[in-house]
Parts: structure tokens; C-alpha cells; sequence
């Protein structure tokens, strides 16, 4: 793919090796090339290595095995029933923890003395596995919904409030100070102002951690679940039907790529003066 | 409106930054305080806004002592003035905004005050698409919405390039004999204090203390002959030795 893009790029550079060098941006069709190449080509090896019969297909399944096992489970139902069940989860998880976590970030990247109480505990905490905490959870909240959306909370809020934080503290104090003379009152400072102004970091922030939530879900279902695509895969594992176990694995990932997508959307829409 | 300044001292820790510093302002007047790096006159500034607290003396606004900011002391800043979010009009209405000023009113100030600043055409221009001079025109424009009875000005031109900086001197200097303004400009550029100020105070550093008082008493119907005549560069001359004086270890 790199070979056949070389000549696009031709008037600036000629050959692959200019591509390396630091600070050359390729135009961008360059570039889209190179994002397609970054997909296909695994596919590609993934694809040979299958028909050559390489590997036994009971360990590598065939992409084409595993599309027609994608496309039973959609029209079986199980596939929608399963997305629906561990996106509610990250959904609700990430929600409540984003809820919580940007006026706390806020709060601590904006007072120095709200930081210094905060910040330690957080530090800790974080450094706590998040699965280490369902044995706890499933004591507390049963076998439910709720351990699981709690499982996804404590995995993702501390992430979020360190994030936002940082994110607070390159809001220029310029600016603070400037709506402070302007007859700015605190929380209008806080909200018209600090929020205003991270909102993209913050966007970017969550974007980044609600990855976190993802791998989280398939953790909790593994635990106890009836259904989910974590929940899936491990009946699958027990079936020994791993062309099921690659369907689920795609369909996460692909997901997680619309999520993350969603997210950059949402920042070009909402924040056209930082893109 | 008269601001008085008396005996203020500002320290940080240990080191005294602003060492009984006196001075008054009154309606009307264009007064401008130029001193090296380090002789605390961006300190004087946000003391008289109200961002810092004094460590002793005194700063009243019309009798009534400063105890925070606010918008009766409009403040322009060097760099990052304006909010990048919001376009040339909703910068220069968001402090009416923060005070609640009737909709209708917000709008025909936002309207009169881009007119006055020159910026009419700019209205729905992102700071961004703005260059350094029209933003700081913007950032002007914001402060006097308000109605403010003093706009600081804290070296409000300096990450400007030169020529730019020359207009927006004749810039300043119109708006402040068209509006009644009362200004109080810092600087490091002798020769922008000279040309818009009609009283420059001179800061010695370390700690910051006034020096030397001037007042600049030439024709300033034509700001390029201004710059160019005998008595203003004899002026300049004399204030840059003065500055000089007080570094002796510059170089």
C-alpha cells in the first residue's frame, strides 16, 4: 500500500524514506491510504494464513467462518440482545462516573486546596484494581445490574477526575482573571469560563477512558451475567466455538471504534474553535 | 472619578515586590507607568484590579476602597484576552451578560462598542481568524462595555509586532480623547508611554518604587510628528537613561 501511495506524495518528497522524517506531514490521501493499509493488512495475513491451513481452524478460524457465525448470531437476535446488554452497562457506568468526576475534577484543578485533600485518596485508589473489587461488589449488590455498573464506575471515575484536572489547569488564568474584572462571580468563572474552556480536553478525556469501561464489561460478565458479549464469549469458550469467540471480539472492537468516533464527532461539532 | 494609591507595599513571601508606592488618577487622565522587568508594575495593576490583596497601604476607587475585582476597573491583558469559544460580539458582551444587562441593551452596546473599536466588519469572527492587533481591540472593546471608571492596561501591545503596535497606539490614543477615558497603561516601551500618556511614572525594580514623574506636555494632534520632533526625542532620551540608570548590571 506505502509503495503505491509513494507517488502522491511526490512533489514534496520522493520515496518512502521522506515519510520518516519528523515533522513531514503526508498529504492526505497519503494518509488515508496508510488507515486503510492499517486495517486490510492484517486481514489479509489473517486470510492467508486460514486457507493455507497454517493453523488448525478449531484455534484460527476462517474470516469467513467467523462472518457466518456473525451473521447467525445477528439474525438469531443474540448478537443485538448481547449489545444491548453490555453497552447499557458501559453507558450507565461511564455516565454516572463522568457525572461525578468533571465537577470534581473541575473543583480540584481550579482550588489548589480542594487538590491537596482530594488528591492522595484518588492517587490510591486508582492504583487499586478495579476487578479486585467484584468479590466485594457481588457481597454488597448481589448478582445484578448494579454490581456491574458499579464495577464500571470505580474502574473509570478516578481516570476521569485526574484527567479533567489537569485538563482545568491549562485553562490560562488570563482568562480567570479577566471574567473576575469583568464582575465574573465564582461559579460563573467555573461554568461560563473552566468548563468552557477544557470542554475539549474533557470531550478527549472520555473518550479515552471509556476504553476502560469496555474492558471492564467483559470482565464483569465473565463473573455472572446472562447475557452480554463478555457473557458470550465465555459460553463460547465452553462449546469450544471460537469462530464465536472471534465474532464477539470483532464486534467489541467495532464498537469501541463507532464509540470512539462518536466522541470525535461530538468535539468537531461542539467545540469548532479547537479543531 | 479619582484613584488613589498610598503607601503601598506588596510582598511575596520574603521579597518585597512593591515598596510604598503613591500615586493618584484623576478623571479623564491617561497616566502610564513604564519599568524594567521586575519593578513589580504589572503587581501595581492587579493590586488596582483586585487580584492581589495589598501586604499594607491603601488603593480607593472614589473614596471607596478596593477589595476585589470588578467591573468598574476594566482589564486588558498581554496575551490569551479573549474567550477562544466566542465570536468578536459575544466576547464583547460577555461581561454584560455575567451582570444581566437587558438583552436589547447587551446588543446595542455590543454594536456601539465594536463600531468604536473599529470592528463592525468582525462581529462574527472567531479570535482565532482575528489578528494580535483586532484582538486586543476586542478585548478593549469588552472592558468599556461595561462601563468601567478606569481601564488598566497591562502592557496590552506588547506581543504585538512593531508597525501593528504604532497603530494601535494612534488606535488608543483616539479612542481614549473620543471617549473621556480614564487609562492607566504599564509598559516597558518608554517611547509608547511618552507618546499616550500625559503623566509617565517611572519604576525602579527591586523593589518596585517611583523614581521619577513626568509630565509630557507636547502637541499631540499628529501622533507620526509627535514621534519624529525634537522635544519628544529629547524627552525619550532622557527617560531611556533614566531606565538605563537603574540597571547597571543589564548586560
Amino acid at each position: 500500500m506505502t509503495v503505491t501511495a509513494a507517488p502522491a506524495s511526490q512533489e514534496r518528497c520522493s520515496g518512502l524514506f521522506p515519510l520518516f522524517t519528523l515533522g513531514a506531514m503526508p498529504s492526505r490521501a497519503v494518509r488515508g491510504r496508510l488507515q486503510v493499509a492499517s486495517l486490510l493488512v492484517p486481514l489479509l495475513i489473517w486470510t492467508a494464513v486460514a486457507s493455507f491451513g497454517l493453523v488448525d481452524e478449531k484455534f484460527l478460524p476462517s474470516p469467513q467462518t467467523v462472518f457466518r457465525s456473525l451473521a447467525s448470531m445477528a439474525e438469531s437476535g443474540i448478537l443485538f440482545q448481547d449489545i444491548v446488554a453490555s453497552t447499557g452497562r458501559v453507558f450507565g457506568g461511564f455516565l454516572l462516573a463522568t457525572l461525578l468526576a468533571v465537577p470534581i475534577g473541575i473543583c480540584m484543578g481550579v482550588y489548589p486546596a480542594i487538590c491537596a485533600l482530594c488528591e492522595p485518596l484518588i492517587a490510591m485508589l486508582r492504583y487499586m484494581p478495579a476487578a479486585a473489587f467484584i468479590p466485594l461488589l457481588i457481597i454488597y449488590l448481589g448478582i445484578g445490574e448494579e454490581p456491574k455498573i458499579a464495577l464500571i464506575f470505580l474502574g473509570t471515575i478516578y481516570f476521569n477526575i485526574l484527567m479533567v484536572m489537569d485538563a482545568v489547569k491549562f485553562v490560562p488564568k488570563e482568562l480567570i482573571e479577566t471574567t473576575l474584572t469583568l464582575g465574573g462571580r465564582s461559579r460563573q468563572v467555573l461554568v461560563q469560563v473552566v468548563a468552557r474552556y477544557s470542554l475539549p480536553s474533557i470531550i478527549d478525556t472520555l473518550r479515552i477512558n471509556i476504553a476502560t469501561s469496555w474492558n471492564l464489561v467483559v470482565v464483569a460478565e465473565l463473573v455472572a451475567a446472562e447475557v452480554g458479549l463478555g457473557k458470550r464469549i465465555q459460553l463460547a469458550q465452553r462449546f469450544f466455538r471460537t469462530d464465536q469467540i472471534f465474532a464477539e471480539l470483532i464486534v467489541l472492537g467495532l464498537i469501541g471504534f463507532a464509540i470512539d468516533m462518536g466522541f470525535r464527532l461530538l468535539l468537531r461539532l461542539s467545540c469548532k474553535w479547537a479543531v | 472619578m479619582e484613584l488613589i494609591v498610598s503607601n503601598l507595599s506588596k510582598r511575596f513571601g520574603e521579597k518585597l515586590i512593591l515598596d510604598r508606592l503613591s500615586l493618584s488618577i484623576e478623571s479623564g487622565e491617561f497616566i502610564s507607568l513604564v519599568g524594567s522587568s521586575g519593578s513589580g508594575k504589572s503587581t501595581i495593576l492587579r493590586l488596582i484590579a483586585g487580584l492581589e490583596h495589598p501586604s499594607s497601604g491603601s488603593i480607593s476607587v472614589d473614596g471607596t476602597p478596593v477589595s476585589g475585582p470588578g467591573p468598574d476597573r476594566g482589564m486588558v491583558f498581554q496575551k490569551y484576552s479573549l474567550y477562544p469559544w466566542l465570536n468578536a460580539a459575544a466576547n464583547v458582551a460577555f461581561g454584560m451578560r455575567l451582570q444581566r444587562m437587558k438583552p436589547t441593551e447587551i446588543r446595542e452596546r455590543t454594536a456601539y462598542f465594536l463600531e468604536v473599536v473599529g470592528l463592525s466588519e468582525a462581529a462574527n469572527k472567531l479570535p482565532r481568524e482575528l489578528s494580535g492587533g483586532m484582538q486586543q481591540r476586542v478585548a478593549i472593546a469588552r472592558a468599556l462595555a461595561t462601563n468601567p471608571s478606569i481601564l488598566l492596561l497591562d502592557e496590552p501591545f506588547g506581543a504585538l509586532d512593531l508597525q501593528i503596535r504604532e497603530s494601535m497606539q494612534d488606535f488608543l490614543h483616539k479612542l481614549w480623547q473620543r471617549t473621556g477615558l480614564t487609562v492607566l497603561l504599564i509598559t516597558h516601551d518608554v517611547e509608547e508611554a511618552l507618546v499616550l500618556a500625559q503623566r509617565v511614572h517611572v519604576l525602579a525594580p527591586n523593589p518596585g518604587r517611583i523614581v521619577r514623574s513626568l509630565e509630557v506636555d507636547l502637541n499631540k494632534s499628529d501622533l507620526d510628528q509627535l514621534r519624529l520632533s525634537s522635544n519628544f526625542l529629547a524627552l525619550r532620551r532622557s527617560l531611556s537613561r533614566t531606565m538605563r540608570e537603574l540597571e547597571p548590571s543589564l548586560c
